[in-house]
Parts: C-alpha cells; structure tokens; sequence
C-alpha cells in the first residue's frame, strides 16, 4: 500500500535541479525538470556512488556529476554504453506540494 | 540589302550586341541612342573607379573613335520619346526622326529608391551611373557617408569610399549581409573584413526618413530613432526594369519587357536585351546571362538560329580583400547535405550543397581560387560521388593517390592503448566498430574512447577509417553535442551574429534537436552566452557544472573542498587563524597547501559550505574560484622587496593582476604568475599569462600550459611600466573569453589562431586593445562579486536536504 509523505513545496527544488532527502540506508534525491515533472531516486550513481542530486538535468536525464554517466529519471537505468541501475520512487505533485511514496523505504530499513 | 537597326540603349548588354553583329560584318546602318551622355563603358568596374584602383578611361569599353571605326551614328544624350512601331520610326527629345527595320531596346534598369521621406534632398544618390560614382568620389577623407542596402553594389560602394577615407555605415534590412548570394557563416565573415576596413555594418536595420538641412541631406534615422548623420547618403536596394518607354509604346511587359528565347518582344521587329527583359519569369541583374542574351540576338538579327537559356549564375564582390564567391542555390532541405570547411584563423569559410550527388550551390569566402571550377560542375550537373572525400579541396586534389596517412595506425596492434583517460585500446574500438558504430559519436557512447579529455578523437577517427574503410567520412568538424550539428566555433559564431541572448533562443535559431540541451552543450553555451552578451544575459546555475553551481571542488566521496583566494599567494597571520579555526569547527579532515599558493580544505559536508564561507567572509575572505573555468591564481615570488636578484614588485604587480581579473568567467581555467626575475621561481614560463620581470621591465608570455600538456610561453610583448603589463594581460583576457572554444585553454586556442594575430590585435591595435579591456571591465562590472557571501545569504537552503525521512521513522 502506498505512504504519501510530505517532502515539500515544489518550489523549494529548482527547475532542472534536485534536493537530496535524508531517508533511513541511503539518501533520496528528487528531481524536478523544466517542465515540473518530478521524479525520486536514490542520490547515488551506480559507477562510484556519485551524488546524482548534483549532476545537471536535461529532459528526463541526468547526468552523473562525477563521471558523467547519464541516468533516466523515469526508469533509473544508465543510458549509452554504461550498465547499471537506480532504484527509483513514486513521486507525484498534489497542490504544489511533492508528495513521495514511502512505504519501501521504510520496508527496506525493516529488512 | 543594308537593314536599319536602331538600338536604344548603350550599357553593356548593348556594346556586346555591337560587338557581335559588327564581328560578323553583316550590312547594317546602326543607330545608337543612349540618354547617358557617353558610349559603352564596363559597368561593373565603377567599384575599382570609386575605390581609385582605376581610371574612368580605363573602364570604357566602346569609346567614339571605336564607333566610329565601325560606323554606327551615335545620339548620346538623346533620349528617346515616342516610338511608332507601324511606321517604324523612333522619335528622339532633339526632335529627329529614325527610321528602323529592327529595333532594339536596351534600356537597362533604374535604382531603386525607397520612397522614404528625404529621398529627393541634395547629396542622396544611388550607385548606378558615373555620375553617381562622381558624387561619391567628391568627398573628402573623414567626411561620413551612409549607404541603404548591403548587396554586391552597396558594398561596393561602402567601400569604395572607406578606400578614400571616407566614414562609412552600411545600413541593411537583412540579418545578414548579400543574404541573396551569401548563407549566414559567409555574411558574418564579410560583415567581419568590412569592419576590419572601418566601415561599421548595422544590419537589421530599418531606415525611417532621410533628414536635411537647408535641402541637403545631413543624416538617416532609423526607425529605433538612431541617427547616423551623413554628408551623402548612397542608396543601393536594387535595381528595376527601366520599361517605361516600352510600356508607353505598346510592349507587353510585366517586371520587365516580356521577351521569348529569340529575344523578340510582343512588337514585330522589336527586341529587348540585358537588364530591361523579363524571360520566363526572370530578371537579371548579373552580367554573364546578359552577354548570353546579346549573343542570341545577334545571331537572331543575322537570321541565324539561337535561343537563351538561363543558366546558374556566380558572384564575386569586387571589393579589395573581400574575396567571396557564390553560386547556384545554397538554401537549407531535407535532401540536401552540406561539405563546409573552415579554417578560422585564416578566416576561410567554403561550404557545398549537394544534392542527388550533385553540386547545386557553392559559397565560399576568403579563398575562393576554386569557385569557378564548382560553378563549371554545378552548371554541368557532374556528379561528385567518387571524388565527395576530397572534393571541397579542390581540383588539385582530385585523383592520383595521396600518402596513407593512416597506415601507421592501421599497423597499430589490438592492445594499443588509444584513449589514455579511459583505458580503451584499439581492439575495444574495432569491436565497436564491428558491432555497428560508425562515427566518433557512437565509439564514444559505447565504448567512452575520447569521451574525457577528447586529445584522442583524432587517434579515433583514423581507427574508424582504417576499419570502416570508404564508408567512414572523416568529419571536418566536429558538433558540438548530440543536440546539434553545429560546432561550437559555429555556435559561437552564430551567437555573436545573430544576437541570441538566451538559451532558447540559441536552441531555437540554431535548430537544437533537444528540447533543454545536454550535460555537454548547456555549460558551453552558458559560458559564450554570460561572456558575449554580460549585460543581457542571465547567468543559469543549473546549466553550470556541480562545482561551479556549489562553489565548490566536488570529491570523489560527494564532500567538497573550500579554498579562499589569497590575491597574489599573499596571507597573514588574521587569515590563517580564521582558517585554521574554520577547519576545526567543521571537521575539515585535510588541509592541503596548493601550487597556486593558497590553502585548500578538503572533505568538507555540502551543507556545512555557507556556513564556512559566512567564517570565512567575517575575516575578510573570499572564494578563490578554485572550482572555476574562470580566473584561479597569480602566482608570484617575493621580488625585489625580499629577494636580491628581484627586479620589479612581481607581488605588487600579482596583487594587483588578481584584483583586476579575479571573478571573470573564462573558457577554461586560467592561471598567471610574476616572477621576479629570469630565475623564474614563480614558474611564469609555464602559465596561461606569465610575467617575468627584468630590469628593464616585464616579459609577458602567454599560452603556457604544465598539465596533460606542459608547454613554454610565448613571448607576447616586452613593455617597461605594470599599467601596460595589465593592459595587456586584461585584453588577453578578454580577446580569450570572446573567442575561444569552451573547455580549450589559452594555449589550445592560441594554437588555433596562431600567436600572430593575437598580437596584431592586442599589441599593435591600440584601439582594439582598449575596446576589449573597455569590454572586461564592463563583464566584471557584473561578475566580479563573491558567489560564497551571496550564497551564504541568500540561497544556503539549498545546500540542505528538503526532508528527512530518517527522523520520522524513528518517530
């Protein structure tokens, strides 16, 4: 069953930019684009564990600060030659307000 | 029998009609009448006339001792007035009769002249005539003059009088100038050259009304409200069909005197030839299908048969050291494709249309030894596909067999390592190959050869071609991302010309395939966007690099490292304390003492960093720009204050090089040092700009580099006094943030457009090197501001997290 929680106001993350959410194993990072989608992945590249909430957004991309590998935000998979994937969140906006679906998070500090 | 033949008109069309039909030695009693009170002269060359390359006698053609020879009666300042073509007579404004049995128009075509307000005023002209060309040629050096329209006679014109001294503006509606014969890239370069010759160039431009004085003509203004005061105003918009007299008389017309491929107009017994015809639609303005039409009539009058034919036709501009060329059609489509070659520093630009696999258009500018052979292979439709490789190069490249440039690689075994950043050897890229790549794109998605640092895509491309054989195209130039065909010369080219001051309006003028960009093209077109147009463009956080958004050296564990500037590796006793204090308050776990003289704190937490910048601004610090493609050190040694071979204050002289330069955003990094002395223990023989002082004064040598290339400087000038050294330094700078490509450093960029002309424009041209320090100074105005203090102030929320789960679900 879904857990929508409060992150924020949609506002608070920056057109083509990311905020880092503090979450229980491994930090979140949501994303907003220009066209305010948003989406929630765990802030870290698969190569070398990059901090994805830093890298530069285009469409529905980003791109690895570290290494410039180039990660889906839809799907988390790295694109191009790179082998490797995100976990990703269910993220929706309601009312200007990011609302993230928590239920697996907290399951995975359970396991 | 003997025919009448009368011909109004002496321009050139009707001189090669004459010289054909008298060639021939048919028998005919010619009458020739022309309102311009002179026989046939070349035209075309007025422009060397205007410039005083020429002589007027040097460019007359059929002069009266010519007519004479041949027998034809000239009525030279006769106009004529009325024509009856049942009884076959022409009436002239002296009153005679003549008779004809063949009659040929050859008026030629009137200037345009847009019918603003002033346009009838004393010292407006239009540049068609010699008596224009006299007007013209009566001003004196440093009077101003404006000329309506950049087209070939327009130019030509504008330049003709800057020749003499004259102050010229070219106003022109277009984008671009000659946008008729010449694409964008080609106009910018002419728009470039014409500069250099001192004439400014105000495209997109609308003229408004001509303003007078006492009835003479005294400026232009646009319709922006600028005035741009004139003692002549030249007005070259293009020419009409002079056809009033053919109209008033009978002959069908329509933007010219309609005419069939004999020549013949809708009157029996009247022809028409040269600039006055229209034929199937078309009017002409260029000489080559002229002298095509006066052929056919000629042979038409003797009763031969011939028909005209339209054909492709070439331009040149006569203007000394304008040297374009075009020809045929060179509009963008879906099925055609472009060969461009470029060679910026000699400012060449040559670009081929092709379609089906044949040429149909050709511009080039700068070199243009080639043009005719295009033209001959566009007007024979030859197809280009066997010589495609080569065949921008031009004929002398055609056939026989080169020297293998790429057996050396082919020899290469599999394990040779080609891309040293990313470890990938040649048997890596061959498989690529193999499995379907075939460009440099490709072999770098797939397999991340050249994808870094980029020094090896040369190496790359050749292992394409070695494997791919015939179905690689080595690529002259390449894009700048995936979002775009263009390179980023073009883009930044296209910028400037165009005056896009946006990202989407880059994107969309320059036909971006991506809706925002991408990792690789959004920082560079951040960068030549902020440096072009400072004043207007607002600087984009989240196209800029993580460093340069945070401030900050990202590490490779997500910390970052914070490193204050210290101007001219300069500190004291307060300073050092502040930062030691800060390193213990944030649990800085490294302190490291850099090569650009100042002290880096490594590992600290991105939310700890407004805060540690709030400490370290309370004592007077500010950021060192350590993360940046801008301004990092000067380094310095001690000088003559300390030392006891110094010659000059090398620390003064750093200190205030930093003051000056810290804060500007650059292609790539750039880093200065003074030594004080040829001892060079600032190490200045290697850097970006590096001074040495002497005794006599300052060494300036510019495009060092000691990093994944280590390469002395070169010596740019010798000066005695520290205002030149940071005159000199300031324009550099500034003459590398407009020019160069994003991510090449000084010495990559100086490589390109040669040393030479980096001093002809800043050492030699005081004026140019004024202009580009006046340009810094305006760019600092705006960004020499510390980012830490408005980080810390303003937008230190978003160094935090936007939530924290982990504290709910202890709740």
């Amino acid at each position: 069953m879904s857990t929508w929680t409060d992150i924020g106001p949609l506002d608070a993350v920056r057109r083509r930019g990311a905020r880092i959410i503090k979450a229980p194993g491994q930090d979140l990072a949501v994303f907003r684009t220009i066209d305010d989608q948003v989406f929630a992945l765990v802030n870290a590249c698969p190569y070398r564990q990059g901090p994805l909430s830093e890298g530069i957004v285009h469409g529905t991309l980003v791109t690895d600060p570290l290494y410039n590998w180039v990660i889906s935000l839809e799907t988390g998979e790295a694109q191009g030659a790179d082998e490797g994937r995100v976990d990703t969140f269910p993220v929706k906006v309601e009312g200007g307000r990011i609302l993230l679906d928590t239920s697996s998070i907290y399951q995975r500090q359970a396991a | 029998m003997t025919q009448k033949l009368v011909i109004i008109g002496a321009g050139m069309a009707a001189g090669r009609v004459l010289d054909h039909l008298t060639d021939a030695g048919g028998d005919w009693d010619i009458t020739l009448f022309n309102a311009e009170p002179r026989g046939t002269y070349n035209r075309i060359m007025l422009s060397p006339v205007l410039s005083g390359e020429k002589t007027f006698d040097e460019i007359v053609t059929h002069d009266d001792a010519w007519y004479a020879d041949k027998g034809v009666a000239t009525k030279f300042g006769v106009k004529v007035t009325e024509i009856d073509s049942a009884a076959q007579i022409v009436r002239g404004d002296d009153g005679s009769e003549t008779a004809y049995d063949k009659l040929v128009f050859a008026t030629g075509s009137n200037p345009f002249i847009i019918p603003m307000p002033g346009h009838d005023l004393d010292g407006v002209v239009a540049y068609r005539d010699l008596e224009d060309t006299e007007a013209m040629m009566a001003l004196t050096e440093g009077q101003k003059a404006v000329v309506i329209g950049g087209g070939l006679l327009g130019l030509e014109a504008a330049a003709g009088m800057a020749a003499r001294g004259v102050d010229v503006t070219v106003v022109h509606l277009m984008g671009h100038l000659m946008e008729r014969q010449l694409d964008e890239p080609a106009g910018y370069l002419l728009r470039k050259a014409l500069v250099d010759k001192g004439i400014t160039v105000k495209c997109s431009a609308n003229s408004k009304q001509i303003l007078g004085e006492n009835g003479k003509v005294k400026a232009l203004q646009l319709d922006d409200g600028t005035e741009l005061p004139c003692d002549l105003l030249c007005m070259a918009v293009g020419i009409r069909p002079s056809i009033a007299l053919a109209q008033e008389n009978g002959l069908a017309v329509g933007r010219g005197i309609h005419v069939d491929d004999q020549m013949r107009t809708s009157v029996e017994n009247i022809y028409a030839v040269g600039e006055c015809v229209e034929h199937n639609g078309d009017i002409f303005g260029l000489v080559a299908p002229l002298f095509d039409q006066a052929k056919v009539l000629a042979k038409v009058l003797q009763g031969e048969e011939a028909e005209f034919v339209n054909r492709e036709v070439s331009t040149k501009l006569k203007v000394t050291g304008c040297d374009l060329f075009s020809a045929g059609d060179f509009a963008d489509g879906d099925d055609r494709e472009d060969i461009v070659f470029r060679d910026p520093a000699r400012g060449v630009y040559k670009r081929l249309v092709l379609k089906e696999d044949k040429i149909i258009g050709a511009v080039m500018y700068g070199d243009t030894a080639d043009g005719n052979w295009f033209y001959g292979m566009i007007k024979d439709g030859t197809d280009v596909s066997e010589m495609r490789d080569t065949l921008i190069f031009g004929p002398a490249y055609q056939g026989g067999t080169a020297e293998d440039p790429l057996s050396a690689v082919a020899a290469l075994p599999d394990d040779a390592e080609i891309c040293g950043c990313n470890g990938v050897c040649k048997g890596d890229i061959v498989k690529a190959i193999n499995a379907g790549a075939t460009d440099l794109g490709a072999i770098k998605a797939t397999t991340k050869a050249s994808a870094s640092c980029g020094t090896c895509s040369g190496l790359v491309e050749q292992v394409l071609a070695v494997t791919l054989g015939d179905d690689f195209v080595m690529p002259t130039a390449e894009p700048m991302c995936g979002c775009t065909d263009l390179t980023h010369e073009d883009v930044r080219l296209l910028i400037k010309s165009k005056e896009l001051k946006s990202m989407p309006a880059v994107m969309q003028e320059l036909g971006w395939k991506t809706s925002c960009g991408c990792h690789v093209c959004r920082p560079a077109l951040n960068y030549y966007l902020l440096a072009d147009w400072p004043e207007d463009y607002i600087d984009d956080p989240q196209s800029r690099f993580i460093n340069e958004r945070k401030h900050a050296n990202i590490q490779k564990d997500g910390t970052y490292s914070v490193v204050p500037r210290m101007f001219g590796g300069m500190t004291t006793p307060d300073e050092l304390r502040a930062i030691a204090d800060a390193a213990d308050k944030y649990n800085v776990p490294t302190v490291h003492v850099t090569g650009g003289q100042r002290i880096d704190l490594l590992g600290v937490k991105g939310e700890d960093l407004p805060a540690i910048w709030k400490d370290l601004n309370d004592a007077g610090m500010v950021s060192g720009h350590a993360y940046a493609k801008g301004l990092r050190t000067v380094k310095t040694c001690v000088g003559k204050d300390h030392c006891r071979f110094g010659t000059q204050d090398s620390t003064g002289l750093g200190i205030k090089l930093e003051k000056a330069l810290w804060g500007s955003w650059t292609p790539h990094k750039v880093k200065l040092a003074v030594s004080g002395c040829p001892r060079n223990c600032a190490e200045a023989t290697c850097k970006d700009i590096g001074v040495v002082c002497v005794d006599s004064g300052y060494q300036i040598g510019v495009a060092g580099a000691a990093g994944m290339d280590v390469k002395e400087t070169e010596r740019l000038a010798d000066v005695a006094t520290e205002q030149e050294v940071m005159d000199l330094a300031t324009a550099f700078m500034q003459i590398y943030r407009e020019n160069a490509k994003y991510l090449d450093r000084p010495y990559k960029w100086v490589a390109k457009v040669g040393l030479d002309w980096v001093k002809e424009q800043i050492v030699d041209n005081v004026e140019e090197r004024n202009a580009l320090i006046e340009r810094f100074k305006i760019s600092q105005k705006i960004y020499q501001k510390d980012p830490w203090a408005e980080e810390a102030a303003d937008k230190a929320d978003q160094y935090e997290p936007i939530a924290n789960l982990v504290l709910e679900a202890a709740e």
